[in-house]
């Protein structure tokens, strides 16, 4: 996505802000909208209330994934 | 009669009020005896002016100074590229044009030239009182590119629509806008702000989220309104938890479940609101008990906004309707009847309606309307692409998002051709019109009429 953007990114480290990426809400709405075909899983269409919400940081983003990939029994690491 | 000059008069509560923007701010209180103008409005009396700013404040200083003085005037939302000017001059008939930089341009450079800045000047004549109803014309997407122009007034803006307008019930109150105010929900802030004795903070043009959520913060924001998507985005923002909004105002897209329950996390203070409106239909109602779509309850009852369901799609009519489009060939904004189709398709479950979209193809990217035959004709431009159709595809962060099919030529590459498409997308169309998805289909369907079959999702 960053070679279709001609976007360079910064290193990829848990704590980085997502809106700090490079990406903004449209970006992050082509990459879930990407990792949903890939993963078959929308984590953020199923948030549900009482949930931590959006997430704010790369390491929550991933969690959003490891999280809806036990709920659906699916075992992969291709989230990270 | 009605004018923002007159409102800002009434509202007398003066003093303390102020609208600030990124680098500069003004006091309402001087907002009588003074300017923003850099010549004598007496220029632009009965004119029709283009308002053409980089800067938001600038625009809302222009509108205090010509409202009531100027015959009409064009809001030119951020996004008309300079080029396009003239265009929309030609089309509005304009004779002349505010803006708070150097514009040139076929179409533009014999307009009658005005400066306006984002203060108050002394060394001008402050505007003669408001003499006339001025029309207000705002920009909405058409197919094509091409901008339908929807005529307002100020009281068509502001008229009592039954839906609440949060009283001031604090001493103070402070309107934030992540909508750009040259556009239907950004300009209600503006409006809200200024005839319910309150102030307003503003964004620049080179902010970003994270340097307005400061001066939100800085300022305490107590009313803030955005789309879905810029809700969704603070919500993602490390500076969410610096504002704390008594309301928070959700308009232009459809409000999601997910979107409603997670700001009642994060802000379980804040009265939280979505609201129906649109440029053409104008504010129709308000629901704020946390849920996503409307009572049923709704249709069909009296009140100053009359509801209909025709055909699974909303009709709204009320007295903050538009008076319609500037030229005919847009067609009737409303029916015999005055309701205004919004083209928002709506099924009912239950005792509620919830949204579906929008039945006319049109897609809802973050608030931005893209037509689907705009961006086929942009990929039908490339030499191996037989065919394509454009639709949406949900997203829960942007609510839709556009995805594309396309019939390549046999034998075409189809890897190394989508690559090549998007790129072509990117270098004509804006970020928000660019395919988020292109998949290769080995064929399309058609509809009897031989067009392509669209239905909306």
């Amino acid at each position: 996505m960053a070679d279709d953007s001609r976007l360079s990114l910064p290193p990829l480290t848990d704590d980085l802000v997502l809106l700090d990426s490079g990406l903004d809400s449209l970006g992050i709405a082509v990459l879930v909208a990407r990792l949903e075909d890939v993963l078959g899983l929308d984590p953020f269409t199923e948030l549900a209330s009482g949930e931590a919400g959006y997430p704010v940081t790369l390491g929550a983003f991933v969690d959003v994934y490891e999280r809806a990939a036990q709920a659906h029994g699916v075992h992969s690491t291709s989230a990270d | 009669m009605a004018s923002i000059r007159q409102a800002l008069t009434d509202a007398a509560r003066g003093g303390a009020r102020y609208i600030r923007g990124a680098d500069a701010g003004v006091s309402l209180a001087q907002a009588g005896q003074a300017t923003a103008l850099q010549s004598p409005a007496a220029r632009l009396v009965d004119r029709t002016v283009l308002v053409a700013t980089r800067d938001q404040l600038a625009a809302v200083l222009a509108l205090i100074d010509l409202d009531g003085v100027a015959r009409r005037l064009i809001l030119c939302a951020p996004d008309v590229v300079p080029d396009r000017l003239g265009e929309i001059a030609g089309h509005a008939g304009a004779d002349a044009i505010v803006s708070d930089t150097e514009l040139r341009g076929p179409g533009v450079d014999g307009l009658v030239h005005v400066r306006c800045g984002t203060a108050w000047t002394a060394a001008v004549s402050p505007p003669p009182p408001p003499h006339r109803e001025t029309e207000w014309v705002l920009l909405t997407s058409g197919t094509a590119g091409a901008a339908k122009m929807v005529r307002h007034t100020f009281a068509t803006l502001t008229g009592s629509s039954g839906s609440a307008v949060p009283a001031a019930s604090r001493p103070v109150v402070v309107w934030g806008t992540f909508y750009d105010v040259r556009r239907y929900g950004g300009l209600q802030v503006v409006l809200r702000a200024i005839v319910g004795g309150g102030s307003l903070v503003l964004g620049g043009p080179d902010d970003t989220l994270s340097s307005y959520m400061r001066r939100l913060a800085a300022l305490g924001a107590t009313h803030v309104s955005g789309t879905p998507t810029h809700w969704r985005r603070v919500l993602m923002s490390p500076h969410a938890g610096a504002i704390a909004p008594d309301y928070i105002r959700l308009s232009g897209e459809i409000a999601d479940q997910a979107v409603l329950d997670a700001l009642r996390t994060r802000y379980p203070r804040a009265r939280i609101a979505h609201a129906f409106a649109s440029t053409e239909a104008g504010v129709g109602f308000e629901v704020d008990d946390g849920l996503a779509g409307f009572a049923a309850d709704v249709v069909g009852a009296d009140g100053p906004v009359a509801i209909r369901v025709q055909e699974g799609s909303l009709r709204l009519r009320s007295a903050r309707t538009a008076l319609g489009y500037l030229h005919d060939g847009d067609g009737p904004l409303a029916d015999r009847d005055g309701f205004v189709d919004t083209g928002d398709a709506v099924e009912r479950r239950g005792n509620r309606y919830y949204f579906l979209g929008r039945r006319s193809g049109v897609i809802n990217v973050g608030g931005l309307k893209v037509h689907p035959e705009e961006v086929e004709a942009a990929i039908n431009r490339h030499p191996l692409v037989r065919m394509a159709k454009v639709a949406a595809r949900r997203s829960p962060i942007t609510g839709s998002l556009v995805s594309a099919d396309v019939v390549l030529d046999p034998g075409a590459d189809a890897d190394g051709l989508r690559q090549e498409i998007l790129t072509m997308c990117r270098d004509t169309l804006p970020a928000h019109k660019v395919p988020a998805l292109v998949r290769v289909v080995p064929s399309l369907d058609l509809a009897a009429t031989g067009k392509l079959a669209r239905r909306a999702r």
